[in-house]
This record gives C-alpha cells, sequence and structure tokens, in this order.
C-alpha cells in the first residue's frame, strides 16, 4: 500500500514538476519550484527536498525531457534557474498519411515482445496522437519480424549508438573457447536470425564480427561514451557476410536412413544408394558441402540414428561429442549397462 | 481540493496488489496519453485501455491522477480537467501538455529501423509509402537518429527456390488464389502435399513464411518458404473462411494448446536461448545461468531432435518416455559409429 500510493505520489510530483516547467516562460528558481509544485511543500528539510529535486531532475533527462539549467537572472549568476523549452520537449508537428501511418504500424510491429516492442508502440501512440486513424486495408499482408532475443542486445545496442568501449565474455564459434573481448562498437545488424555486431577488437588490433548469442554474461562498459569514431563508410552488412562465409564449403560425406534426412538431401551434390549390408535396412550415400562445422553437426544430430557423418573426422567427432552428451552424463565406475 | 486529493489515493491505493508501476514509466504514458486523448474526445475508457496496453481500472486511475496536477496555483482552474463517468473520455485545461514529447532514440530506432526493413521486402506493394513515411519521421527525429543507421536488419529474398516461392506466393496473395504446396515437415522429416489459401507471408527469425489455411490439417498452418519443394498457383479462388486468424508470433512460430503434453527440460547456459525460442509455461533461472522450463507440446519429434542436436546442454527431467527415446536414438547412432563398419569407414576408432 505505501509503495503503491508512494509510486502515485511520485508520478503526480513528477507530472506537476513537468507542467510547471513547461508552463513557464523564465527559469525558475529552485525556491519557486518547491512553491509551485505542493508535492515538494510537504517535504519537511532543505536536505530532502534537495536531493529529491535532484533525482526528479535525472529522471525526467532520462525520460527525453529537454530541462535545461539556465542563469535564473542573467546580471546575478550565482543561483540557476530551471525550465523546459517547450520546442525541444515537444514532437514537431508532422501530419503522416492514412497509408504513411499504416507501413509505420507495419514497421512497430517488426519487433516481437522483447526488447523494442515497447518503445515501437509508444513510438507509434506518439505520432497517432496527431489525430490520423490508420487505415490498413491497402495493405497487403507482408510484415517483416525482428527478435531481439539475445541477453546482450540491449547493452551492445546501447554501446554502438553511444560509441562507448565495452567488454564481454565471447564464445568463439566452433569451439568451447571463451575469452574476455575489449571492443569499439561500431554497428549492429540482424541478419539471418542472428544479430551481430561489427567492432573494433583493441586486444586484436583489427575490426572483428562478433555474434550476440555468443556473448555470455554481461557487457561491461569499459569508458566514456563518444570515445572513439566509427569509420565513415563503414558497412556491416559487408563486413557481416564477409566474415560469416569465410570460411570455403567443404565436402562431407553422410550414410542417411533411406526415407529420411530430407532437407540433407535437397542441399546434397549427390546421392547414391548404398548396398544393404542387412537385407532391407536401406542407406543412402550422401555428398554434401557446409561451412560451419558446430552448425552442421547440430543440423545432423538432429536427425538422431539416422544419419551418420563418414566424413571429415572432424564432423564426425563434433556429432559423436553431442550424441554422447545427449545420453547424459555416464555412470562413474564400472558401465551401468550389463 | 483536499477532497480531490483523497479520492485519488483511495482509487490508486485499492488497485491490486503488483509490484507498483514505476513513476516515470506511468509519467511516460500519461504525457502521451493526454495529447492522445485531446484528439479523441468521447473515447471509450476501454478503447484507451487497449490502445495504451492497460487495464480500464489502470486508465480510471491515470485519469484520476492526472485530475490532481496542472499548473501552479493549486487552485481548481489551474488543474486538468477530466470526466468519464459516463464510461466516455474527456480532458480539458491540459494546453501546456498537449504535445506528445518527441521520439526518444529506442522510440525512433525501433520505427526507423522496422520501416528500413520494410522498404527491404522484396515485391512491397507500399514502398512508396514507406518512402515518405521514413523520410518525415526521420525530418521529425533529427540528430536522435542520427546513429540509427548503425543498427540494421537485413533483410534478403533468400536464394533459388525461396525466391521463386515468395514471388509466387505473393502473386497467390494479392490474386487470391489457392495453392498447391509440397513440403517438407522437417520435425517429422517427410514431404507432404497440400491445398493452402494465402492470408499472408511473413519474414521471422530469417525465414519467410507463407500463413494460410491448410485444407488438409483443416487449419491455420505457416509454411517456411524454404522448405516448400514446389508451389503452384491453382485456377480456384482461395479466399480463407472467415474463421480463419492469423496467428499471434510473438512467442515464435510454435503454438501450444493447454491440452497438449507437459515437458520439462533442465538447460544448461549454451541451451537457454530455447526458453527464449520457444513458448514456455515456466522457467525457473539455475545459478549457472541455464534454466529449468516447462513447456507444452502435441507432437515431441522435434523435441527429441531438439535434444540430439543440444547434446549436453538440455536434458530432459520430465517425461521419461521421452528422456528414455532420446537416450536410445543417441545409443542407436553412437553404436553405429562405433561399430567396425563394412564399407567405407575412413576413421579407425581408439577404444
Amino acid at each position: 500500500m505505501s509503495t503503491q500510493s508512494n509510486a502515485a505520489d511520485k508520478t503526480e510530483r513528477l507530472l506537476n514538476l513537468v507542467i510547471c516547467l513547461l508552463y513557464t516562460r523564465r527559469p525558475l528558481s529552485k525556491a519557486k519550484i518547491r512553491d509551485a509544485v505542493p508535492q515538494y511543500g510537504s517535504k519537511a528539510s532543505d536536505e530532502a527536498f534537495d536531493r529529491m529535486f535532484e533525482r526528479d531532475k535525472d529522471e525526467l533527462r532520462d525520460l527525453g525531457i529537454p530541462l535545461v539549467t539556465e542563469p535564473f537572472d542573467e546580471f546575478f549568476d550565482d543561483e540557476p534557474g530551471y525550465r523546459i523549452d517547450r520546442r525541444e520537449y515537444a514532437l514537431p508537428q508532422i501530419t503522416f498519411a492514412p497509408d504513411e501511418l499504416a507501413v509505420l504500424g507495419l514497421a512497430s510491429r517488426a519487433w516481437t515482445q522483447a526488447s523494442l516492442a515497447g518503445p515501437a508502440a509508444q513510438a507509434l501512440r506518439k505520432l497517432k496522437a496527431a489525430g490520423v486513424e490508420r487505415d490498413d486495408s491497402s495493405l497487403i499482408g507482408i510484415v517483416p519480424r525482428v527478435r531481439t532475443v539475445e541477453p546482450s542486445f540491449e547493452a551492445v545496442k546501447n554501446a554502438v549508438l553511444r560509441h562507448t568501449p565495452v567488454s564481454f565474455t565471447y564464445r568463439t564459434a566452433g569451439t568451447a573457447a571463451v575469452a574476455t573481448r575489449h571492443v569499439q562498437p561500431w554497428a549492429i545488424a540482424y541478419w539471418h536470425g542472428h544479430w551481430y555486431l561489427t567492432a573494433f577488437d583493441i586486444d586484436r588490433d583489427a575490426p572483428r564480427v562478433f555474434r550476440l548469442g555468443r556473448i555470455e554474461g554481461e557487457v561491461t562498459v569499459e569508458g566514456r561514451p563518444s570515445s572513439y569514431e566509427v569509420p565513415g563508410g563503414h558497412e556491416p552488412r559487408e563486413m557481416i557476410s564477409t566474415v560469416t562465409v569465410e570460411s570455403a564449403p567443404r565436402a562431407a560425406a553422410l550414410r542417411v536412413r533411406v526415407g529420411a534426412g530430407h532437407s540433407l538431401r535437397r542441399q546434397a551434390t549427390t546421392v547414391t544408394a548404398m548396398a544393404p549390408e542387412v537385407p532391407g535396412d536401406l542407406w543412402s550415400l550422401v555428398a554434401i558441402d557446409f561451412t560451419d562445422t558446430e552448425a552442421f553437426a547440430e543440423e545432423i544430430c538432429s536427425f538422431g540414428p539416422d544419419v551418420l557423418v563418414q566424413s571429415p573426422a572432424e564432423l564426425r567427432e563434433s556429432v559423436i561429442r553431442r550424441l554422447t552428451g545427449a545420453l547424459g552424463p555416464v555412470p562413474s565406475g564400472e558401465e551401468a549397462r550389463r | 481540493m483536499r477532497a480531490r486529493a483523497k479520492s485519488g489515493q483511495v482509487k490508486s491505493g485499492s488497485q491490486r496488489s503488483q509490484p507498483p508501476e514505476p513513476a516515470t514509466v506511468r509519467l511516460s504514458r500519461l504525457l502521451t496519453m493526454v495529447p492522445w486523448l485531446l484528439q479523441r474526445q468521447g473515447v471509450e475508457i476501454d478503447e484507451v485501455a487497449l490502445e495504451f496496453g492497460v487495464t480500464p481500472a489502470q486508465v480510471e486511475a491515470d485519469l484520476m491522477l492526472l485530475f490532481l496536477c496542472g499548473t501552479p496555483g493549486g487552485y481548481p482552474g489551474d488543474l486538468i480537467e477530466a470526466e468519464w463517468e459516463s464510461g466516455r473520455v474527456y480532458l480539458g485545461n491540459a494546453d501546456t501538455i498537449n504535445r506528445p514529447l518527441r521520439l526518444g532514440v529506442d522510440e525512433a530506432l525501433a520505427l526507423i529501423v522496422g520501416l528500413r526493413a520494410l522498404a527491404a521486402v522484396p515485391g512491397i506493394g507500399e514502398r512508396d509509402a514507406v518512402v515518405r513515411a521514413l523520410a518525415k519521421l526521420e525530418a521529425a527525429t533529427g540528430s536522435v537518429s542520427a546513429g540509427v543507421s548503425r543498427i540494421q536488419v537485413l533483410i534478403d529474398e533468400g536464394t533459388g527456390n525461396q525466391t521463386m516461392a515468395l514471388a509466387l506466393a505473393q502473386q497467390a496473395l494479392s490474386d487470391r488464389r489457392r495453392v498447391h504446396l509440397r513440403y517438407l515437415v522437417p520435425s517429422r522429416d517427410e514431404t507432404t502435399e497440400r491445398d493452402v489459401d494465402p492470408m499472408r507471408v511473413i519474414s521471422f527469425d530469417a525465414h519467410w513464411y507463407l500463413e494460410g489455411w491448410c485444407h488438409r490439417a483443416e487449419d491455420v498452418r505457416l509454411f517456411r518458404l524454404d522448405r516448400i519443394e514446389a508451389l503452384a498457383i491453382l485456377d480456384e479462388d482461395g479466399t480463407p473462411p472467415a474463421t480463419a486468424q492469423p496467428r499471434n508470433l510473438d512467442a515464435g512460430v510454435f503454438t501450444p494448446h493447454a491440452e497438449d503434453q507437459l515437458i520439462r527440460l533442465a538447460l544448461r547456459p549454451g541451451a537457454a536461448w530455447v526458453s527464449d525460442y520457444y513458448p514456455t509455461e515456466s522457467v525457473e533461472p539455475a545459478q549457472d545461468g541455464g534454466a529449468v522450463i516447462t513447456l507444452r507440446t502435441a507432437d515431441t519429434a522435434w523435441l527429441r531432435r531438439l535434444m540430439w542436436r543440444l547434446g549436453a546442454q538440455a536434458t530432459v527431467l520430465w517425461p521419461a518416455e521421452l528422456a528414455l527415446e532420446v537416450q536410445q536414438g543417441a545409443r542407436e547412432a553412437l553404436e553405429a559409429y562405433a561399430a567396425p563398419a563394412g564399407s567405407a569407414e575412413p576413421t579407425s576408432e581408439s577404444d
């Protein structure tokens, strides 16, 4: 009950503060503000008011409200005054045609419930505050959807926007190796279902691409905002597509049970029938190209006993390692089977 | 004055006992709600609730709070006027905050990046509207949108088959024609034939999907375009039944049913993404960064395949039959690897 009404009191105080600072033409001194916003008046000591006002100012600025500090009087600059610049505060007058609002609606729905869906919906409401109702009827049903399930998305996105150096624990593709990386983030891009970060890797003294899904744990801020420049003309798409298909395709030979492994058969270079070792037990020999060993091993594992790797050995070992893991913990000591 | 203040307290105090919403979140909603309401005098409370994603009771509590605020002075004439007794909302005397706050970075970002992704969709009919909306939005957000170009959603048309299927699906959609599909169901690892009335084409998690009324399943189904082996537009009307509703994809492309079987999995950190990817009934985070999750599914074939794929990163806790099936499949495969195979085993087994 008390926290509930405290939060309500605080909202009331902040709203009155916003209105008061928007309303005034001249900067207001702290004393004037304290008089004007009744929720401050009830606070006993000056120190308590000061602390509260400082916090409130910060919180309004965090919301993007342009609260400015100006000399209260141009002849006496000992005491600052405060106001909110109305022109800076308000969304510029923009009128969207119904079809424009309809595509804005589509764009806002591109974000599923994670991370940016809330801001997207709020942005759309602000635009609709101008009064136009949207008309979806003209739209044919084509919808891009983007998900931001990577826990590091929010922190990395903010680092990109603010040019803030960060560090994080990164699991390198195809290995179990984990290392701390120190980077200057350049851009992030959603490509083929994953978010990628392009950045300058400080330790390696070279640009690198990171998959957000391979960042483990917290992203740590390692410096001040705007402490480096992003190279002009940086194209994340080029960098990501070069790196992610960097490894040349390699050939694999798979034994695939007849009637199974359809998606592999479709990608195959050749499919040949194998002579059955046991009558009725029919298998094909599938030759297929792959690039990422671990990703391909995962795909093969998903067919369980219906697809077996013949070569290369590295792929075969990765599959065996995963399947052994899927067996569960091995009982220590004697084998449990006999 | 005092009486008004009191009623406000009682109202907000009697809200259900959830953790209170942070004051700044509520403030942000109020600052958007005021201009929105001023443009829509007489709008119903339920509609406000729907638009702002809160309960009607919360809308009333918000109005009650607005009613207590106003320009300095504290006299009734200074306060915001709000009336909603009839179930319709009327707002007045709120000129100071009659414009919405300009878009914040994340807000501008979400719309601009979304629009750019939309503009990149092959064959979209509204490209002109997208370009106009984008230009207006960028002008209105100014410096805020400066860094936004470094957040990108790269949509591509896919390759070969998929491009062809995308073009055909879009054509069928705009001509309202039924299509015939030869479709690979990977969770069962089998190819099926079906007639579908297209409803929409969606790019989701890097894949293009055709959503439509499937006459074979007699239900709405999603078909991943790269798994369509053949798509033919039929000379038949493809209007889906009136009851066919597009699925809500917020939780991903899987929609569980309440009567489906309950599954319990232990995920290690490397498999923690599973809890984000599939709709879950519950997620209990574990100390090591993993989690124990429960989910529902009618068909466990895909789960078996998921478990083999995850290897040591995940364990089936329940039901025992599924755990056993996963183990049996893995053991069968491992025994085949261990067997001194006759034909063409390239590597020798060490032990």
